[in-house]
């Protein structure tokens, strides 16, 4: 029983980190439609400025995290005015096709100013023990967990309570209509960038923190996880882009741990496969009919 | 029209650029006083740090050499290019250098199953090749029917050595016997340092309680961590490399497990303590090419030179490179001649050969005869070592 | 329509002419065997992009997974030739691998081609990662360390011949009324249905048709250079097939064989350029998206410009 705890705990801290990539996955994709393969790319930029503001700064972890998502906010923002916004009215594979070169583009500059090898955050967070029965939870687990859903609740907020929520939410069901209304369409998406971004910067500071290991690669694989979270939470929706990073987590950590831990990437996307012939809209998603 | 032209004109600057480029090495080929090695690393893709270090080494090498007046007044000119840690890149690069470039013999690539992928061009082209680091035990100097490749050299021992030696190791000097294997199996070297480790480990009598596996890149291991401690094992080996060997000591250690961690070669690098951090690097034994607490002289003349010009500690990657680059220099001043045929009569002759990693004759399956250390970490640093003749 | 009108004389011309230069080329020792690693390359990005773009550009099913197709040919095709090591092995080899990755492909298609657009994208995604995974733990693929030594029986005469069968068929499937159907399914779906089109079926067919000639491009692939692993074909494998496709542009064959060309010849002149070489690669395919988004041909063939009469 112990163990299964354990794994749980595992599960959920792994998870809340797809999580936290997910939100900005799920904003993005609302908006304007756009598997955004850079945004796994952003988190690994954040990780690098987090690595860089605690390393040579001397930052602590407050400072370097807001400095990281402001600098990934900017740059989001930068990729989205250069790369998407001339193809905004381009067929959906152009768009995903810049947004790939993008991806690879951010991945080979790092790699070639900083290099292949893995580097390591220096101590800014205490690691403290706690011990309930024979689980074990450490203080870096709980800031992620803590950290994930206040952005989440952050973002809900934003969304449903705010002028600019309002505006992405008109912009996100009709681009033209919400323009006719008044809404600055440019800007809107401009601050959702902004906004997903930050958040993978974030993302990518706690990441660094908590496995202590970053490297120009290491966005690949976990943003496609959490666009895998984002598709089974229902794309759009924040609480179920939370909600979906916690159970890809959880189902990682119990393939691995009670299965084959070979399987367990193969096991999201079959997953993956799975909710889109399911239940396409995903769990909190709104099913959409397709009108002629 | 007018953006098309342009892209034209930008496809057109690119393709003659290097168009150029490779015409310029070309020309280059004619001079009697330069001896062309060609260098096929792994720069960018997966693997790109064993490559780029192993360049390091190779480079350093070489300007010491130039820099001392070369190989009998001749220069040595390195032609460097990336395989993309893609082998189907490995097997066009070497067909490049041998062809195109009249390189005498080309080094690399780091890993196994990329320089494989060149075996059948050197042999082709009769062009020698050489990987320090290249330690899987089939299909490399000797082929699946058990010929020699002619024209193909290691200068570092293979897996099944060290996985014989860890597994004695741990079986002798720790008194284990139960043990776990955390596997990469992403790689071929994780799967033949496993193989080696489980066969003798059983042999003398031990029994591995649970076989475990990852792939590269992964960062997760609490869930593999979590299952293992419910089982009862004195060892845990992980035959793999720094960049994931590191984490799951850490991650092992969170977690309360303090048995002690085995593993290879691939566990020297100064990044796993970064990543480990030092309280994590307790009770920690690996087998590894050279000891940095070792006394020899040419060992710690390598390891400041190295400091001075890199300001980082070298790891095994960088000093086998090194051992390559002058391994390569030494041959060519002893075949007399720029020829690839002598060149490889010259590497298969060795002798004696010193080196930061040892001193080694070349066997006659072309695999060096040299020892193994098995260093053991306390708190993060290297506090013994023990040496290993191969018998 | 006769068999043997002008165009298809011209055609056949050209074709005998192409292969009779490159094998001249060869023999007299122009081409080195770096100069052919190139051309094998140029063959082989031919078939995929031209196999996609049935998928991708005529179908308009977007298919992030065709790197796994062409690593079932590669493998099923290796395995064979293995055991065989002949000329009749190695054809074996090519169209066994090709049949399973068509038989995969129908698998596959059926359930997730209702999926649509970008959900499609991400599952022919996570099907191709899954045929990976399955090869990276495989006993009889040899897990990471893959399979070496497979005998070379690639050589520049097949190359042709399947490059330039697959182009042929391809085309001739478009211009049949089952392509006709397909290029209905990408201008409009609900349409398409409406006018009684099987939607669902014509997608698997274009989706098995594709994955056939995939297996065959990993099959020569694998048969050219004397390994295989599972690392071969991850997912950039399948962008790399992607960018073929749409820098040619969607939906022209002559396109993704001109594109097919350029990436092989691109990669090769790139080379020298080391560690800069990906980022020169990711900027000139923003570049191009940026500025010609329909690619080199947008939907035109080379018997478009030609200004051959349409329809003889």
């Amino acid at each position: 029983m112990d163990q299964f705890l354990q794994q749980m705990v595992n599960g959920l801290s792994l998870g809340s980190i797809y999580a936290l990539i997910a939100l900005g996955y799920t904003m993005v994709y609302g908006i304007i439609k756009l598997i955004n393969f850079a945004h796994g790319d952003i988190y690994m930029i954040g990780a690098y400025i987090g690595f860089a503001a605690t390393t040579y700064v001397h930052l602590g972890f407050f400072p370097a995290l807001i400095l990281s998502m402001i600098v990934c906010a900017i740059l989001g923002m930068i990729i989205e005015r250069v790369a998407y916004k001339p193809l905004r009215n381009s067929s959906r594979i152009t768009v995903l096709i810049t947004a790939i070169g993008v991806s690879l583009l951010l991945e080979y500059s790092m790699m070639f100013f900083v290099g292949a090898e893995v580097r390591s955050y220096p101590k800014v967070l205490t690691n403290h023990l706690f011990h309930f029965g024979g689980v074990r939870v450490n203080m870096q687990q709980i800031y992620i967990l803590v950290t994930a859903v206040a952005l989440m609740i952050l973002l809900q907020y934003i969304v449903t309570k705010t002028k600019t929520g309002k505006a992405m939410r008109a912009v996100s069901i009709d681009k033209d209509a919400a323009q006719l209304m008044g809404i600055r369409v440019d800007k809107t998406i401009s601050i959702t960038f902004a906004i997903g971004s930050a958040f993978a910067g974030a993302a990518g500071v706690l990441v660094g923190i908590y496995y202590n290991s970053i490297d120009p690669l290491m966005g690949m694989m976990p943003g496609l996880k959490a666009f895998v979270a984002a598709v089974f939470g229902g794309i759009g929706s924040i609480p179920g882009a939370m909600i979906g990073g916690l159970a890809i987590g959880i189902m990682e950590t119990l393939v691995a741990g009670y299965g084959n831990s070979m399987y367990r990437d193969a096991a999201v996307f079959a997953f993956l496969i799975l909710i889109l012939i399911l239940k396409p809209s995903g769990l909190l998603g709104k099913n959409e009919r397709e009108k002629v | 029209m007018k953006k098309s032209l342009v892209l034209f004109l930008l496809l057109a600057m690119v393709v003659s650029l290097a168009g150029c480029s490779g015409s310029g090495d070309k020309n280059g080929g004619a001079d009697a006083n330069e001896i062309k090695i060609g260098i096929n690393y792994e720069l960018t893709g997966a693997v790109a740090s064993y490559g780029e270090s192993s360049v390091n080494g190779i480079l350093m090498a070489f300007d010491e050499i130039n820099a001392a007046g070369g190989i009998n007044g001749m220069k040595i000119v390195p032609v460097q290019f990336d395989n993309k840690s893609e082998p189907a890149e490995a097997t066009s690069l070497a067909t490049r250098l041998m062809t195109q470039e009249g390189v005498v013999a080309a080094l690399g690539p780091a890993t196994s199953g990329n320089f494989m992928a060149t075996i059948p061009v050197a042999m082709g082209n009769k062009v020698p090749i050489i990987s320090a680091s290249a330690t899987a035990d089939k299909g490399v100097t000797v082929d699946d029917k058990g010929n020699v490749n002619e024209y193909v050299f290691r200068l570092c021992f293979n897996d099944s050595f060290q996985g014989v030696t860890m597994a004695n190791f741990a079986f002798n000097n720790l008194n284990a016997t139960k043990a776990v294997i955390i596997q990469d199996n992403s790689s071929d070297y994780g799967k033949g340092l496993a193989e080696n480790f489980k066969a003798t480990f059983e042999a003398a009598g031990g029994t591995i309680v649970a076989h475990e596996g990852y792939v590269a890149k992964d960062k997760d291991f609490n869930a593999i961590l979590t299952s293992i401690k419910g089982k009862d094992f004195d060892v845990i080996f992980i035959p793999g490399y720094y960049q994931e060997a590191g984490l799951i000591i850490k991650q092992a250690r969170d977690q309360g497990i303090d048995a002690p961690i085995l593993g290879a070669d691939g566990f020297d690098s100064p990044v796993l303590l970064e990543l480990a951090g030092a309280e994590a690097l307790n009770d920690v034994y690996f087998s590894n090419h050279y000891s940095s607490i070792d006394e020899d002289p040419l060992v710690k003349e390598f390891i400041k030179a190295y400091k001075e010009k890199n300001g980082v500690e070298p790891n095994a990657f960088n000093a086998l490179g090194y051992d390559l680059g002058m391994f390569i220099a030494d041959a060519v001043e002893r075949a007399g001649s720029a020829d690839p045929e002598a060149i490889k009569d010259a590497l298969a002759e060795t002798k004696g050969f010193v080196g930061v990693t040892g001193t080694f004759d070349m066997g006659e399956d072309h695999n060096p005869i040299k020892s193994a250390v098995v260093i053991g970490l306390e708190n993060g640093v290297q506090a013994t070592s023990v040496k290993v003749d191969p018998n | 329509m006769r068999v043997l009108s002008k165009k298809n004389i011209m055609i056949l011309a050209g074709l005998i002419l192409t292969f009779a230069i490159v094998y001249a080329l060869r023999n007299f020792g122009i081409l080195t065997s770096f100069h052919e690693i190139t051309i094998a390359m140029v063959c082989i990005n031919i078939i995929l992009g031209v196999s996609l773009n049935l998928i991708t550009g005529f179908t308009g099913q977007l298919s992030l997974g065709h790197a796994g197709f062409m690593a079932i040919g590669a493998y099923v095709c290796a395995l064979i030739n293995m055991e065989l090591n002949s000329t009749f092995g190695f054809i074996l080899g090519v169209l066994a691998g090709a049949i399973i990755a068509a038989l995969v492909g129908v698998l596959i298609g059926i359930p997730t081609l209702r999926l649509k657009g970008d959900y499609l994208a991400i599952a022919t995604l996570g099907m191709a990662e899954i045929i990976r995974v399955i090869f990276l733990n495989l006993e009889i693929t040899n897990g990471a360390a893959g399979l070496n030594g497979i005998p070379r029986y690639t050589n520049w005469f097949w190359l042709f011949f399947f490059t330039v069968t697959t182009v042929v068929l391809i085309s001739n499937f478009i211009n049949s009324s089952h392509g006709r159907a397909c290029i209905s399914i990408r201008e409009d779906e609900i349409a398409a249905e409406s006018m009684g089109i099987n939607t669902t079926q014509y997608k698997v067919i274009a989706f098995a048709i594709g994955a056939f000639f995939a297996g065959i491009a990993g099959a020569l692939y694998s048969s050219y250079f004397y390994f295989l692993r599972p690392e071969i074909f991850g997912f950039l494998k399948s962008i790399d097939i992607l960018i073929i496709v749409v820098l040619g542009g969607l939906g022209s064959i002559t396109g993704s064989v001109i594109a097919g060309i350029l990436i092989a010849v691109l990669t090769a002149a790139l080379q020298s350029f080391a560690a800069l070489r990906m980022i020169i690669y990711a900027l000139l395919l923003i570049i191009i998206m940026l500025f010609r988004p329909q690619g080199i041909m947008g939907t035109k063939e080379i018997t478009d410009l030609l200004n051959f009469s349409k329809r003889e």
